[in-house]
């Protein structure tokens, strides 16, 4: 088990006020919020923050927390002193903002699993038996949604063993993706949440779809994007390109004329679903290098044959 | 080791909830669901009806409302102004991510 700096973790000094501390913790729990926080991390270190505030917001419990000394660095391994707490008494009571199964074994080892039993997560409280739901994400990739699939998950979820204690539970689910299913979209699997109390059903499982990226293509709801390379010439000319979709190669007619970066709709080539997405080519101009003889060749014969000034409209 | 596939109900804008569905999975009362309704966050695809419905979308809001308020201590009406943020942010990150200039 690794000693844990909660002072570092809060970034307060160890001679922080009650209210520094407060609202060093109101801070942290605002940026990592996982709701709020783009940050992969965030949960992690959500649950940290709560947890070093658990800690420090008890004056009882800091001042037993400082006793262990000063000598332990973070991440050291730790094991609590005998009598260390003696003198100290948690009574553990009130409310609490963190959820008391997130904490780790070193806040245990301290002050026990009941020292945040008055923990008011909305989870606990009360009179419903039904079980916990249970949220995850699960990547897919594109393909999935589009044929459909299945993807084996890897969840963990702390449990109760037969002695009473928690341990941290790994269950692989094979989950079926449904064709058509996009970004943010969540499946629900009845009964795979938390098992009720007493006959009570268990909760249930929430699934929210997240893509990986795409080699070529980028996904916004039901629409997808993709950027088609396109040469001078048949910008100017006009043509019929190969172009990749996500279900098979088509032929896309370009006009004459066509510019860099305006969007060409292909409709319902999008994710397919009740009102399907469409499909958005963005054809990007590319110029073909001067490193040959005959490319340079055509390029200075453009330049004198094509009276072009790009920059009429700057007046220059 | 064989395990059968599990086949989840795909929530979508067709799914409809009642408010004793959302309270559960909130684990929240109606007053908070009709307060959160009443500030403009949550809107029932029936709002004239006495026997609301909600959408996935919906339920997804009040998660995680329910989650903002229990870890942050926020009151409705600011509930109400993050999400109308969050929702904004994550619009201007899709519009990012289809310019292709997202480096995620």
């Amino acid at each position: 088990m690794d000693y844990k700096d909660y002072y570092k973790i809060m970034g307060v000094d160890k001679t922080a006020t009650q209210d520094e501390i407060k609202r060093a913790y109101r801070k942290l729990a605002r940026k990592y919020h996982p709701d709020v926080s783009k940050e992969t991390d965030a949960e992690l270190r959500f649950k940290e923050v709560g947890e070093a505030y658990e800690a420090l917001k008890d004056p009882e419990k800091r001042a037993a927390y400082d006793q262990l000394g000063e000598n332990w660095k973070a991440g050291q391994d730790f094991n609590p002193p005998p009598d260390w707490d003696a003198g100290f008494e948690f009574n553990g009571g009130g409310y609490t903002e963190g959820n008391a199964a997130d904490f780790s074994d070193f806040f245990e080892s301290l002050f026990g699993r009941g020292a945040s039993a008055g923990s008011a997560g909305y989870q606990h409280a009360g009179y419903q038996a039904k079980g916990e739901d249970h949220h995850a994400k699960v990547l897919i990739d594109l393909e999935d949604a589009f044929q459909g699939g299945s993807r084996s998950i890897t969840l963990q979820s702390p449990e109760l063993d037969n002695t009473g204690h928690v341990v941290t539970k790994q269950r692989t689910l094979n989950v079926k993706i449904p064709k058509g299913v996009k970004q943010g979209q969540r499946i629900r699997l009845s009964g795979q949440g938390s098992p009720g109390m007493g006959d009570a059903p268990a909760g249930d499982l929430y699934l929210e779809i997240g893509f990986n990226p795409h080699a070529i293509y980028r996904v916004d709801g039901h629409d997808i994007y993709l950027d088609l390379p396109i040469t001078p010439w048949e910008a100017a000319l006009g043509a019929s390109i190969k172009t990749p979709t996500p279900t098979g190669t088509i032929d896309l007619k370009i006009a004459k004329g066509t510019i860099s970066g305006r969007k060409l709709r292909l409709k319902a080539k999008g994710i397919p679903g009740k009102t399907p997405g469409d499909l958005y080519v963005i054809p990007q101009i590319t110029l073909p290098p001067a490193d040959t003889d005959v490319a340079i060749e055509l390029y200075k014969k453009m330049e004198q044959e094509l009276a072009y000034n790009p920059r009429s409209k700057l007046g220059v | 080791m064989t395990q059968t596939t599990l086949n989840g109900i795909l929530l979508d804008e067709h799914t409809e909830l009642t408010l004793n569905d959302l309270c559960r999975a909130c684990s929240t009362s109606a007053e908070w669901v009709i307060e959160l309704v009443s500030e403009g966050v949550l809107e029932p695809v029936n709002y004239q009806q006495t026997q609301w419905r909600f959408t996935d979308v919906n339920m997804q809001k009040a998660q995680t409302a329910a989650r903002l308020q229990r870890d942050l201590g926020i009151n409705i009406a600011g509930i109400a102004l993050a999400l109308e943020l969050l929702d904004e942010v994550e619009t201007l990150q899709a519009q990012l991510n289809c310019l292709g200039l997202n480096d995620e």
